[in-house]
C-alpha cells in the first residue's frame, strides 16, 4: 500500500515537471512573433519579407533607418501620433469614470423611472455593435465639431457608458445605504456625500472599469478613423493603417518600427498593472 | 431614505445623470434612431436621404457578397470558438495544477490581448508572409491562408483571455470535493470530467458566449491580415465576392467603398448585422441567468 503510494506521488511530481516543460516550450513560441518584430524592425526594408526569420547580417541590417523612416511617414510626426493616443486614452477613461459612476450611484439609489429608462437603454447599448452607428456617429460628431482629439473624449462617454454604467451599479447596489444615511444626518449634501463617501468605496470597481476603458481606447482604430479629422490629427493605430494599407509599394521596415514603438508602451503598462488588469478583464467578462 | 433626503437627491438629479445623458444621446441613442430611419432610405449624405421602405433590406439578402459574408463569419467563429475554448481550458486546468512558473506562463499567456487589433493583423501579417513567400505566395491569395491565419491569429489574442476566466473558475472548485473523489479511486481523468468540468460551467458558458460574438463582431484584424489585395470570385453579372471579407467589414467596404450609392444597403446591412449581434447577447444573459437561479 505505501509502495504504491509512493509511486503515485512520484509520479504526480514527473507529471508536473512534464507539464511544465511542455508550457514552457509553448511560452518561447508565444512570444516570438513579438520577438520577431522587434528583430525585423532592425532589417532594410526588402529583408523583412524574405528572411522574416533569420538575424539581420551585415547586408540586410538597417540601424535606426526604419525607426527614422517611420517616424516622419507622410511627414506626420510620429509624436503626435503618441501624444493624442495618450491623451484621447487618459481623458476618455477619466470622463467615463467620473461620470458614469456620478451617474451610476444615483441610478443605484433614486430609481425613479428615468433612472430605469437610462439604465436600461445603457445595457441595451453594450449588445449594439458599432457597426450599427458608425455612419449616422461619424455624420453627428462631424456636425457638433467632436472631431478633434480634444473633443472626442465626449464621443466615448457616450458609446461607452453602456459598460461603465453597468459595472458601477453592480457595485454600489452591494453597498450598504446606512453609511450615506449616516453622512445625511451629519449633514452632507448629496454631492458631498458622493465624493466623500461613496466614491471612495467604489474604488476597485474604479480600477477594472478604468483598465478596460484604457485598453479599449488605447486599441480602438475605427472609431477615431471615421470620428477625428484624420488630415490633421491620427492616432498610433491609424498611422500604422495608413503605413501599411496605403496604395503602392508598403515600406515594410518602417511598418515594422512604428508596430514595434506601439507594442512597447503596451508592455510596460501590462508589466507594471498585471494583476489589476487581470482582475479588470476577468470581472469586466463575467458581466459583460 | 427618508423624505428630506430624497429631495435632495431630486434636486441634483441633473448634475448626477446629466452629462452622462447627453453624451449618451449624441454616442449612441441619436446615431441609433437616425440608422434605423437611413436604412429604409436612399442616401449619400445625410441631409439627401429619401425614404424607401424596404428595399434596402431585400438587396441586402440578395447581395451574394453579404450572404457569403455571414457563412464565412459564421463557420469562423464556431471553428474559433471550439479551438479557443478547449485549449484555454486545458492551458488553465494545467496551470491550476500546482505546477512550477505557473504566474510567469499567466503573464505570458495573457500578453497578446492587450495588443490592438490592427497591430495584430499586421505581426501576424509579416509572419505569415515571411513564411509563405518561400513557396512563392502570400497570404493574400488563398482563401485557406487568409481562414486559418486569422483563426492561428485569434487564438494567440483569445486563449489568454479565456483561460483567466476560466482559472478564476477552477480556483473555485471547492479543494475536499476533488480530493474526495481521489479517495473514492478516480482517476484524474474521471476526476476533471465528473467533477471539475460540471463545477466550472458558468464558466465554460461565458466563454463560449464571449467567443462566439467575439467571432461574430471581428474587424480590426480581418481588415488587417486579410484586407487589400484579397482573395474574390467575380459573378456573371460582374458584382465580386472578396471570400475572406467578413460581415463586419463587408458593412465598412459597402459604406466607404467606391459606391457611394449604397450607403443605404450597408446601413440595412449594419441593421440586420445589429440584430443577429444582440440575439447572441440576449441569448447569452439568458442563459447565464438561468444557470444562477439553479445553484
Amino acid at each position: 500500500m505505501t509502495k504504491k503510494r509512493q509511486r503515485t506521488l512520484a509520479d504526480e511530481r514527473r507529471f508536473r515537471t512534464f507539464i511544465s516543460v511542455v508550457l514552457a516550450i509553448i511560452c518561447i513560441i508565444y512570444v516570438l512573433p513579438v520577438v520577431s518584430v522587434a528583430v525585423n524592425s532592425f532589417k532594410k526594408n526588402t529583408y523583412v519579407k524574405t528572411e522574416t526569420f533569420a538575424l539581420p547580417n551585415e547586408e540586410s541590417f538597417a540601424g535606426f533607418d526604419n525607426y527614422v523612416k517611420g517616424m516622419t511617414f507622410g511627414d506626420y510626426p510620429f509624436w503626435k501620433c503618441v501624444l493624442y493616443s495618450t491623451f484621447i486614452t487618459l481623458a476618455s477613461s477619466g470622463l467615463i469614470i467620473l461620470f458614469c459612476s456620478m451617474a451610476a450611484w444615483y441610478i443605484a439609489r433614486v430609481n425613479s423611472l428615468v433612472c430605469k429608462i437610462i439604465y436600461y437603454l445603457c445595457v441595451f447599448s453594450m449588445v449594439v455593435p458599432f457597426q450599427m452607428v458608425m455612419f449616422t456617429l461619424s455624420k453627428t460628431a462631424d456636425t457638433l465639431k467632436l472631431n478633434t482629439p480634444w473633443t472626442i473624449p465626449i464621443v466615448y462617454l457616450g458609446f461607452g457608458a453602456g459598460l461603465a454604467i453597468f459595472m458601477f451599479v453592480g457595485f454600489v447596489k452591494g453597498i450598504p445605504i446606512e453609511i450615506e444615511e449616516a453622512a445625511a444626518i451629519d449633514g452632507c449634501g448629496p454631492v458631498a456625500t458622493f465624493f466623500k463617501v461613496v466614491l471612495p468605496m467604489l474604488k476597485p470597481t474604479i480600477i477594472s472599469v478604468g483598465i478596460l476603458e484604457i485598453m479599449w481606447v488605447w486599441n480602438d482604430f475605427l472609431l477615431p478613423y471615421l470620428v477625428l479629422d484624420l488630415t490633421e490629427y491620427k492616432t498610433i493605430p491609424i498611422q500604422i493603417q495608413y503605413l501599411k494599407g496605403s496604395y503602392g509599394t508598403v515600406d515594410l521596415g518602417a511598418t515594422t518600427a512604428l508596430i514595434f514603438l506601439g507594442i512597447i508602451p503596451v508592455i510596460i503598462f501590462y508589466l507594471c498593472c498585471q494583476k489589476y488588469i487581470i482582475k479588470g478583464v476577468a470581472a469586466g467578462a463575467v458581466k459583460g | 431614505m427618508n423624505k428630506k433626503r430624497r429631495r435632495a437627491m431630486a434636486r441634483w438629479g441633473w448634475l448626477f445623470l446629466g452629462p452622462v445623458t447627453v453624451a449618451f444621446i449624441i454616442g449612441f441613442i441619436w446615431p441609433f434612431l437616425q440608422g434605423i430611419y437611413l436604412s429604409l432610405c436612399k442616401f449619400v449624405l445625410t441631409r439627401d436621404a429619401e425614404f424607401v421602405g424596404f428595399s434596402n433590406y431585400l438587396d441586402a439578402f440578395r447581395d451574394q457578397s453579404f450572404m457569403h459574408s455571414f457563412w464565412y463569419t459564421g463557420l469562423f467563429a464556431i471553428v474559433s470558438l471550439v479551438l479557443i475554448n478547449i485549449l484555454a481550458f486545458t492551458v488553465a486546468y494545467f496551470l491550476t495544477q500546482k505546477i512550477k512558473g505557473a504566474n510567469l506562463f499567466r503573464t505570458v499567456f495573457f500578453m497578446p490581448n492587450l495588443i490592438g487589433g490592427i497591430v495584430l493583423g499586421y505581426i501576424w501579417s509579416m509572419i505569415f508572409d515571411g513564411i509563405l513567400s518561400h513557396w512563392g505566395t502570400s497570404i493574400l491569395l488563398d482563401t485557406k491562408f487568409g481562414f486559418w491565419g486569422l483563426i492561428i491569429l485569434m487564438l494567440w489574442q483569445q486563449i489568454g483571455y479565456m483561460m483567466i476566466i476560466y482559472i478564476a473558475g477552477l480556483q473555485a472548485v471547492p479543494e475536499d470535493m476533488i480530493e474526495a473523489a481521489r479517495i473514492d479511486g478516480a482517476s484524474r481523468t474521471q476526476t476533471l470530467f465528473k467533477v471539475t468540468i460540471p463545477n466550472v460551467m458558468p464558466s465554460i458558458t461565458i466563454c463560449t458566449f464571449l467567443s462566439l460574438t467575439n467571432g461574430f463582431k471581428l474587424f480590426d484584424q480581418n481588415l488587417a491580415l486579410n484586407g487589400g489585395g484579397q482573395p474574390f470570385i467575380q459573378n456573371a453579372d460582374g458584382s465580386v465576392i472578396k471570400t475572406t471579407e467578413m460581415m463586419a467589414l463587408n458593412i465598412y467596404n459597402t459604406f466607404y467603398g467606391q459606391n457611394s450609392t449604397s450607403r443605404g444597403l450597408g446601413q440595412a446591412k449594419a441593421v440586420i448585422f445589429f440584430v443577429l449581434v444582440a440575439g447572441l447577447g440576449i441569448a447569452q444573459l439568458a442563459f447565464t441567468r438561468k444557470k444562477e437561479v439553479q445553484q
